[in-house]
């Protein structure tokens, strides 16, 4: 039998047998946590707390703004010791709390329903809702949202995202082969509130113990969900590539999945979305692999949102010398660090470690038009002409040529033999684009 | 981290900072490693470490624009040995000639641009050893020699080097010294005669001026008169079928550039055997097939689409028929490639591909 997949796409070297063996761990509470007020696409949250106040584990301290926002709760308890600019991730001051612990985790549990089957779709909704949780795999997109089925546009379908394409990552990996009752459980409530009948997982054909397990899992619960193995290849887990693959429907361009009846979710998701259903726990911590060549004992640690990545690394005995790169995210899309202050938040999926930087070594030619980014494109768009539109400033035929569709999975550049910047040119190109757009609706 | 490494690249660094965030901002300007830390020490001193900096992706294939061009040119070995076998010590004298003036012409520009030397890369060694291939073997070291310098500095250098080139550059030398040498350039011998003088025609030639069809044999096993590296049709698929199992030649260009020679010629002998070859013969005469494999497929100069291939090789095939038959030359493989390579641009712009999802009105 042939494995689901898309056309193009690349196959980078998994690197997952660092961490894929180990059992998720809890990691010892954090002294300090800066939890970000922006977590998610949207609008910011807006704080409702106040410096020296103190709060529970899982009490609210951001307000969601707006119905494409998302709430924030304290992933600690303590005192609120500051509000204000801190480092993130990306590099930028944003608004962050920083909470100092007390010493216990006492807990503040949300509203929660003893029988979700019973509940009502608007129930649970706001379920979700309350516990501020986005799409944990990376774009954080908050759920809720995408869980809002409007009775014009019903949903047929619904695919669970177990693929994992990205090399190193392994944390969904160990929560469908840990959890996979949480995983399957939190897989029929969304089913509930979608009103869809069809469910589906995808999982890469590189993790047969956890395609094992959730096929048997679901008989054993008597779901009626489909395991599908798919073919091992980046962007797998792409929303847009994953339905192509497994229900072969395009998403149109510029659309999103709903618009062919189809919603995407992360296995983190899932589970996130059970918790606060059953246990009505919100979003505070999330499963990171930390992992890399450049670590000493790779781990896969349950982490409290706003925990510095220092104290993750150093529970997994630190960094080794020959360190040189520090990811937040796989090696394909994720964020380099220059501090190790930044703290986790609910998008980011792994820690990863390296000690090779091959970008350092690599010569870079003019363009040759191999072709190796075109029959990489997942997309299929042209990134060499695509690039050099961008950087000769012709924006107009950039656009034609379809720049704004690059989901800048970073396939060209990883395939190009003249080593040529194609992705960052594209998202300068991109960034134009929208600039001269939004210029042209002002005027 | 090596701290060299670090320096020697251009990603931007910056220090890692102290525990907190606050302080990370402060700390601005990097300080120097101490000797001697304890690696725990390290960590929970994390100013002493510093991170490469750098958007994603972070990981990158095993490939280079080298590793292309040398495969390239493995891929011509089988051809060049066919070539040396049959037509002896001048074949080799000739391809020398070629390779070394190339490399030469490279260097000399290279050092006029001011330009770091870009003789390793190994396109001006393919130009070189492409344009010896498709040489008579009787022609003189001199006049290829200055078929070399005008491939590589008016075929490849004055549009700016290596990938901005419109033309195949080994095929604009061969044009050059087509014009210029018109009866060496159409002179030919055949295999194993060694300088005595005799010339021979082509099979193309032979059929073209007196009707005679050459039989498949010899111009599969490559004994018969022609250029140095493209009689020997069996060595030259193995080359071509090796770049296109790497992927290093679009399997689209060969495919409809010999599909479409084959279907008008055998459509064109369907009508009249009499006066046109069968199509066999066609594609497996002349310079075809080196043709098809390695000056049609050069990456540089053939379209980048996938419609745009299609296009690119029948429009190439219609031109060598009509060359072939309708012209006053019996071999029209290299004009049909350059032609085509001149509309390249167009076919470019107007073959862009679907994009997923996209519905077009």
């Amino acid at each position: 039998m042939g494995l689901f997949t898309f056309k193009h796409g690349v196959h980078p070297e998994e690197h997952k047998t660092f961490s894929c063996e180990r059992a998720i761990e809890d990691l010892p509470l954090p002294d300090d946590v800066y939890i970000p007020l922006q977590q998610h696409i949207g609008r910011p949250c807006s704080p409702t707390v106040q410096k020296k106040d103190e709060v529970k584990t899982g009490q609210l301290i951001g307000k969601a703004e707006g119905f494409v926002s998302s709430p924030v709760h304290s992933s600690v308890t303590g005192t609120v010791k500051a509000i204000g600019p801190f480092l993130n991730s990306m590099g930028v001051r944003v608004p962050m709390i920083h909470i100092q612990r007390s010493g216990d985790d006492d807990w503040e549990f949300l509203e929660k329903v003893a029988d979700w089957q019973q509940s009502t779709t608007e129930e649970l909704e706001k379920l979700v809702l309350n516990a501020g949780i986005v799409g944990m795999g990376g774009a954080a997109f908050p759920s809720h949202v995408k869980l809002k089925v409007s009775p014009e546009k019903p949903m047929d379908a619904f695919i669970l995202n177990g693929c994992e394409c990205e090399p190193y990552l392994t944390c969904d990996h160990r929560m469908m082969l840990e959890r996979t009752d949480k995983v399957l459980e939190g897989m029929a409530i969304i089913m509930k509130i979608l009103k869809v009948k069809q469910g589906f997982i995808g999982v890469e054909n590189n993790k047969p113990d956890a395609i094992a397990i959730l096929k048997e899992r679901v008989q054993a619960n008597g779901y009626d969900f489909k395991v599908t193995p798919l073919k091992v290849k980046y962007p797998q887990g792409a929303e847009k590539m994953l339905i192509k693959a497994i229900l072969k429907r395009s998403v149109p361009a510029g659309g999103l999945p709903g618009d062919v009846g189809v919603i995407v979710h992360n296995v983190g998701t899932a589970v996130a979305v059970m918790e606060a259903v059953t246990e009505g726990k919100p979003l505070v911590s999330r499963v990171v692999a930390v992992t890399g060549d450049g670590l000493q004992t790779p781990k896969n640690l349950q982490v409290r949102i706003g925990t510095t990545i220092n104290h993750a690394i150093s529970h997994c005995g630190g960094l080794k010398d020959s360190v040189a790169q520090i990811l937040m995210g796989g090696p394909m899309m994720g964020f380099s660090q220059f501090s190790l202050s930044v703290p986790v938040v609910k998008a980011t999926s792994g820690i990863v470690c390296t000690s090779h930087v091959k970008e350092l070594k690599l010569k870079t030619y003019p363009c040759i038009r191999c072709n190796s980014c075109v029959t990489a494109c997942p997309v299929f768009l042209l990134p060499n002409r695509l690039s050099r539109l961008a950087e000769m400033e012709v924006f107009d035929e950039a656009e034609d040529f379809g720049i704004l569709n690059c989901i800048e999975c970073g396939s060209c550049v990883f395939v190009c033999p003249s080593h040529i910047p194609i992705l960052q040119w594209l998202r300068i190109g991109k960034y134009r684009v929208n600039e001269l757009k939004r210029k042209a609706a002002v005027s | 981290m090596e701290k060299t490494t670090a320096e020697k690249s251009t990603t931007e660094e910056k220090e890692a900072p102290e525990k907190t965030p606050e302080q990370a901002v402060e700390a601005e300007t990097p300080k120097p490693p101490k000797k001697k830390i304890d690696p725990r020490d390290k960590l929970y001193k994390p100013e002493h470490r510093l991170f490469v900096l750098n958007s994603s992706p972070h990981d990158f294939k095993n490939a280079s624009v080298p590793r292309i061009m040398w495969s390239v040119i493995a891929a011509l070995v089988p051809a060049t040995a066919m070539g040396i076998y049959y037509f002896g010590l001048p074949a080799v004298w000739l391809i020398l000639a070629c390779v070394l003036a190339s490399l030469a012409t490279e260097v000399v520009i290279n050092k006029i641009k001011g330009q770091k030397l870009s003789i390793n890369d190994g396109s001006a060694v393919i130009t070189g050893l492409l344009l010896a291939l498709t040489l008579p073997p009787t022609l003189s070291i001199t006049s290829a020699i200055l078929g070399s310098i005008f491939a590589i500095a008016i075929g490849k250098q004055v549009f700016g080097g290596l990938g901005y080139n419109i033309f195949n550059p080994a095929l604009i030398g061969r044009a050059f010294l087509q014009a210029s040498f018109p009866v060496a350039m159409t002179t030919w011998q055949l295999p194993f005669v060694g300088f005595d003088g005799i010339s021979a025609a082509t099979p193309l030639g032979q059929f073209k001026f007196e009707k005679i069809s050459t039989p498949l044999m010899p111009l599969l096993t490559g004994n018969s008169g022609g250029s140095l590296g493209e009689t020997c049709a069996i060595a030259i698929l193995i080359g071509g079928l090796y770049l296109l199992i790497k992927k290093f030649a679009d399997w689209r260009i060969p495919l409809s550039y010999l599909g479409s020679v084959f279907i008008l010629g055998g459509l064109l002998w369907l009508i009249d055997p009499a006066s046109y070859p069968d199509p066999v013969f066609l594609i497996f005469s002349g310079g075809l097939m080196l043709g098809a494999f390695f000056m049609a497929t050069d990456m540089v100069t053939s379209p980048i689409t996938p419609t745009g291939a299609w296009i690119f090789g029948i429009g190439a095939g219609i031109l060598v028929i009509v060359i072939r038959f309708f012209g006053g030359l019996p071999e029209g493989v290299m004009y049909s490639i350059l032609l085509m390579n001149a509309v390249t641009p167009l076919i470019n712009r107007y073959t862009r591909p679907k994009f997923l999802g996209e519905v077009r009105k």
